[in-house]
């Protein structure tokens, strides 16, 4: 659907592709530069144990190695004034501190210990081996629940607990809340532990100049956050400091800021005057990553037995890994979405979050709300088939009925727009719902292997939150060249989702300048010191719309100039876009370009556009899955989907954002999942053992368009790039289970893989060999 | 992910492999498309002095009719024998499973000598060849000897190859329908979580022949399926048994319980000649 | 260290390497041919992938010296000298088959030596065709598009050229 006759709704090629295609990216492992040139290479001796102390490093073997510059651990560090660092909020038990080389503790399987340096890549993996680390093994803490119980012992003895912080109160708890229930079912459920495992594993190049300035070349979804994070764990000045985001292969919320291993690297290449490189592989990226999700939930619903609603109850364990990150405040957005799109009189939500021996759990493609609808939409689902009534007739009588008001929820989120009912409706007919059940009853009738489930998850997801006080905000900067050219410069920090592009849509449309024609910059923390990033499904509605209001504001300041470049009033003036000119209204002749006005003095504008506050997409998804019901495989064959995420300006770039979504999303409902063995072992730390979804596990997916603008931006725009993730998972994980649920089962925890699922329906049938 | 350092030797001819082979002994592996020994040295759990690269010697590869059998060089690749428009006639069953291995890059490169000398347990040409009853040609310092695929693999990564003999090539049953016999009836079931994952079990189907994959230290014949179809018992019945003597291990894709069920689901499907 | 001669994006290429060397690093660090990635180090993910004597392989399990004598074609290589990308390159830009771009190269050859051996691919067919690629951008539905779009222009007349870069603003 085109705006108003303009560029703007249309199917835009991305003007970045040709260089992706021929040449190939430019990613950190790539970057050629002259400051780079001569640089060493780091590799990471890393601990091969999940919890123990450290009891010596001998380094002796690897200093002798070929090749080998130096050889770093902890001590060095600490000697040159390196401090631990401290979890990122105030509310995190500060005594869980992180060393960025492991000192006297090991707390997860993939931890750094030390670091070697060569003038070789190749000579790097061969000198690691030869450092030889003394552990003394700790009992480790595996799961969640033996974090809370103690009975594995502390991760960090002084913190005296496992636990790192708490959002809501559980000792406030309504015992009552489920009186009155016709229908009340409970159920613990897991949101497993997953890999984001971008195509990009990390990576990093450091230099120093003469002037004593750090230049680093690293991958993330935020110079300035990045920039941040290295200067805290170096303790560096600002002015000292100059980020440069190479492009970037994926992150999934996995990039932000900045490891351990960057802030080494930029150490170790001050320390040896020399510039220094460092890249992982896949199996340090599976084991070392933040991973995502791990939550364990109980969720408990009641209700009347016609299919309302009437309570609900969330019950969290968050899973930190070793050190809290950013996934231990995740549960508090969780939380905030607790009851979804759906109109609950009574509900109640807290949470725990735990450090165990295992890696880190960071923010992943949705952080924190694919949790709450995944918990909602599973817990509805129990609730219907426990009452007896269709699933989509329950989210019927339940969705919150169409608003264009702000609507708050008792958990303080104050959805801006929405209408539920609506989207539900249109995923329903366009999967043929109807016709789905008569082919189900059919092939249940028929009683044969293969089964057929419809799944569904009606969502709703919060986009482009702001962190700091008045609003959510993001700036952007467009300036026009004597040439014709444009340049856009943007505090977000795209990795494929095409902001060259539709910034530049952007732009073209308020100054008729061709997108061919304009140049858009981020990431450089030099030419762009401030700036939110790409994260949280932002860039939009808050950075798209910085710089449309700055070539908006761009036209007000080139109108003064023309006005008086052609002696009339500003009044007199109109703009063509057509023409990229001003022009005298009644005498076309008399008229002036838009890039004349900037001979003479720069023309150029920064602005900040700031929203009343974050956005809510919503939608509904239908899957359709068969279930080979004599192994448990599961085949995903159709995923029907409404993501409204309001006014689309790339439709193109909007569906592939869709796409990717709901393929990560169902992965993990069937295929997905990090295990560990009891003592803390990663099992899945290479992509061979990894289920990582590949083309044969999904198909094409069907996708209907629906728009309901916010109020909040000039663009109508919410954030699209999370919401296939929310949606897609619980989708497919009720669609597993309702496929065997004429057997007797009501639950199957995600990954359904085919063992899961097979032990499900053994244990419904009473089988003796579940 | 990246191999500890080698000396790299090719060579131009068997015999010339063999004495290579006996100069550096056991320091020396052979390298025909490196998809299975290369994977191992890049993350160091192998780490040979020395790689004899046998792959440029054309008189290892390719694939004819010899009499009542077709003969495969060792270093034909699985792509090659996948697109066999001979083997698809005499042979599909090995046609078929060659298509399964990997992908289709590791398929351009992988061979079939390579792959059963690998001898993994988990793979798709090693249970393949043991339900064929096929056989396995080996040149070694003291001449050529032929062993049936039944005696060939000896556990986990472990076969009767010695480290100073060389895998020349390998002989399956014709069983088109010019064949002496006629068409041999064949199924073929893999199953996996995950495309281009080795068989969580594998199970292969051919003639009164059958055998399993991931079900004990080496592929398995499922003898009892065996037995029972020559007392004449249905298939169903003769697929109840698929799992005895088998010896499966345990991970987190698949308890023991949950791989011997398997394994009489995918004989039972496997004797009704599918293969999917 | 052992002599290796190859042709490389039809240039003939004579260098001394180190066994060990992988191709992958032969191409991307001795001859600057940065478009292949390295995205894993268990021969699965493919963003590797380049066409040895026509065929994809996974450069990251091939040494330097076994490709001596043959020739290697990179995703660079299959740009012409009038900088026209080929079909298969054209059709995953026009159908919005790339996001990050990390595995695309890979993508590219990988689908380009699946047309070359199946000309009229069934969606299946192109989906377990690219079983040994990985992509976590896409969902994989416009490369699949992207493919099945450029096997239809390579047999609509396979006389044809492949077509300029497009003007920016074509409708898809």
């Amino acid at each position: 659907m085109s705006i108003r006759g303009s560029i703007l709704g249309t199917r835009v090629l991305r003007t970045e592709d040709p260089g992706f295609l021929s040449t190939g990216g430019v990613y950190a492992d790539d970057v050629q530069d002259e400051r780079l040139a001569g640089a060493c290479y780091l590799h990471f001796v890393r601990s091969t144990v999940a919890h123990a102390k450290i009891i010596g490093i001998d380094v002796s073997a690897a200093l002798e190695a070929p090749g080998v510059l130096a050889v770093y651990t902890a001590k060095d560090l600490a000697d040159a004034g390196l401090k631990p660092v401290s979890p990122m909020m105030p509310n995190m038990n500060q005594a869980m501190k992180q060393s960025l080389l492991a000192s006297d503790l090991v707390r997860f399987v993939g931890e750094p210990v030390a670091v070697v340096v060569t003038e070789e890549m190749y000579q790097g993996e061969d000198a690691i081996e030869l450092v030889d680390v003394d552990y003394d093994i700790l009992p480790a803490v595996a799961t969640m629940r033996q974090a809370l119980s103690g009975e594995r012992g502390l991760l960090f003895p002084d913190a005296e607990t496992n636990v790192v912080c708490t959002y809501g109160d559980a000792s406030a708890g309504n015992a009552d809340l489920f009186e009155g229930c016709e229908v009340v079912v409970s159920e613990v459920i897991q949101n497993q532990r997953v890999a984001p495992a971008p195509m990009e594993s990390r990576s990093g190049a450091a230099a120093w100049g003469e002037d004593g300035r750090l230049t680093a070349w690293i991958p993330n979804q935020g110079a300035q956050g990045t920039k941040g994070a290295i200067m805290g764990m170096l303790g560096l000045k600002p002015e000292d400091v100059r980020i440069i985001t190479p492009d970037v292969g994926g992150a999934f919320g996995a990039k932000f800021g900045a490891d351990a291993e960057h802030a080494v690297t930029c150490w170790v290449a001050r320390q040896l005057g020399r510039p220094a490189r460092w890249s992982e592989t896949r199996n340090e990226n599976l084991l070392v990553m933040p991973h995502g999700r791990a939550q364990e939930q109980k969720i408990t619903i009641g209700g009347t037995k016609d299919g309302t609603i009437l309570a609900y109850r969330i019950e969290i364990i968050q899973d930190c890994g070793a050190y809290p990150k950013a996934g231990a405040f995740l549960p508090s957005l969780t939380i905030l979405m607790t009851p979804g799109p759906y109109h609950i009189p009574r509900a109640e939500a807290w949470s725990t979050s735990v450090v165990t021996n295992t890696t880190p759990v960071g923010a992943y493609r949705g952080a924190g709300r694919p949790e709450a609808a995944a918990a909602v939409d599973r817990a509805v689902d129990l609730f219907a088939d426990a009452a007896g009534v269709d699933p989509a007739d329950v989210r019927r009588k339940n969705l919150l009925p169409k608003f264009t008001e702000p609507h708050t929820t008792a958990f303080g989120a104050k959805y801006d727009s929405g209408d539920y009912a609506a989207a539900l409706e249109k995923a329903l007919a366009a999967a043929d719902y109807q016709g789905l059940l008569a082919e189900q009853a059919k092939r249940r009738a028929n009683g044969g292997t293969l089964q057929l489930g419809i799944g569904l998850s009606s969502y709703v997801e919060i986009t482009g939150p702001g962190g700091e006080a008045g609003g959510p905000n993001e700036n952007g900067t467009v300036e026009v060249h004597p040439d014709g050219t444009a340049t856009v410069l943007t505090g977000t920090s795209p990795h494929g989702q095409g902001h060259q592009t539709v910034w530049a849509m952007l732009v073209s449309d308020e100054l008729g300048i061709p997108i061919e024609k304009i140049t858009v910059k981020w990431g450089d923390t030099d030419l762009v010191p401030k700036g939110g990033g790409t994260g949280g499904s932002r860039s939009l509605q808050l950075g798209g719309a910085a710089v449309q209001q700055a070539s908006r504001e761009l036209l007000d300041v080139a109108r003064e100039r023309a006005a008086e470049t052609l002696e009339v009033s500003a009044a007199d003036l109109e703009f063509d876009t057509e023409k990229s000119a001003f022009s005298v209204k009644g005498d076309p002749d008399a008229s002036v370009p838009l890039s004349a006005l900037a001979e003479s003095e720069r023309l150029f504008v920064r602005s900040v556009f700031t929203a009343p506050g974050p956005t809510f997409p919503f939608g509904t998804h239908v899957a359709v899955v068969e279930v080979d019901t004599e192994t448990g495989k599961v085949y995903l064959r159709r995923v029907v989907t409404v993501d409204d995420a309001g006014t689309v300006m790339n439709p193109l770039l909007a569906e592939g954002q869709r796409h990717g979504g709901i393929a990560q999303g169902a992965a993990q409902a069937f295929l997905e999942e990090v295990v560990y063995d009891d003592d803390g072992n990663p099992l899945t730390a290479t992509f061979a053992d990894y289920p990582f979804l590949s083309a044969t596990e999904v198909p094409s997916f069907e996708l209907v368009d629906m728009e309901t603008p916010t109020s909040y931006n000039p663009l109508g725009a919410k954030g699209i790039g999370e919401a296939g993730s929310i949606g897609a998972t619980p989708a497919v994980q009720n669609a597993v289970i309702d496929a065997v649920s004429h057997l007797g089962v009501t639950h199957i925890d995600m990954p359904t893989s085919p063992q899961r699922v097979w032990r499900a329906i053994n244990a419904a049938r009473g089988s003796k060999e579940a | 992910m990246i191999p500890a350092s080698f000396d790299y030797e090719v060579a131009d001819s068997a015999a010339h492999a063999l004495a290579l082979l006996a100069e550096h002994g056991e320091d020396a592996k052979l390298l025909a498309g490196g998809h299975s020994l290369l994977p191992m040295m890049k993350v160091r759990l192998a780490q040979p002095a020395v790689l004899i690269d046998i792959a440029r010697i054309t008189e290892l590869s390719g694939i004819a009719i010899d009499g009542d059998e077709v003969v495969i060089g060792a270093t034909t690749r699985h792509a090659d024998v996948a697109s066999s428009v001979l083997l698809k006639a005499e042979a599909p069953i090995l046609a078929y499973a060659a298509e399964q291995v990997g992908d289709p890059q590791i398929r351009h490169r992988g061979t079939i000598g390579g792959s059963l000398a690998h001898a993994d347990p988990s793979a798709d040409l090693p249970m393949t060849l043991l339900a064929l009853g096929g056989t396995i040609e080996i040149t070694g310092p003291a001449g050529t000897r032929a062993v049936a695929a039944d005696d060939f693999f000896t556990g986990p990564f472990e076969s009767v190859l010695g480290p100073d003999e060389l895998l020349t090539a390998v002989r399956v049953p014709r069983g088109g329908p010019d064949s002496p016999g006629g068409t041999v009836p064949w199924g073929y079931q893999k199953f996996v979580r995950r495309a281009n994952d080795w068989a969580i079990v594998g199970a292969a189907a051919y003639g009164g022949r059958v055998a399993l994959a991931s079900m004990g230290g080496t592929p398995l014949r499922a003898l009892a399926t065996e037995e029972a179809l020559k007392s004449g018992a249905p298939i169903d019945e003769a697929a109840q048994l698929a799992a005895e003597g088998t010896s499966p291990g345990y991970d987190f894709h698949a308890d023991v319980d949950y791989r011997e069920h398997l394994a009489r689901v995918l004989v039972k499907r496997a004797l009704e000649g599918k293969a999917d | 260290m052992t002599e290796i001669k190859l042709t490389v994006n039809g240039a003939t290429r004579s260098d001394e390497v180190e066994p060990r060397l992988l191709l992958i690093h032969y191409l991307r660090d001795s001859l600057g041919l940065r478009a292949a990635n390295v995205g894993c180090d268990t021969t699965s993910c493919g963003a590797c992938t380049v066409l040895l004597d026509g065929e994809s392989v996974k450069s990251c399990t091939v040494l330097a010296v076994q490709a001596n004598g043959r020739s290697v074609t990179t995703a660079e290589g299959l740009v012409a000298e009038d900088g026209a990308m080929s079909a298969v390159q054209q059709a995953f830009r026009e159908n919005h088959g790339l996001q990050c771009g990390f595995c695309t190269p890979g993508m590219v050859m990988a689908a380009t030596s699946l047309l070359a051996e199946n000309p009229h691919p069934t969606e299946q067919q192109v989906r377990e065709g690219l079983e040994g690629n990985f992509c976590r951008c896409t969902g994989y539905h416009n490369i699949v598009r992207s493919v099945l779009a450029a096997a239809g222009k390579l047999s609509g007349s396979s006389e044809m050229p492949a077509s300029e870069v497009p003007d920016s603003g074509v409708t898809a």
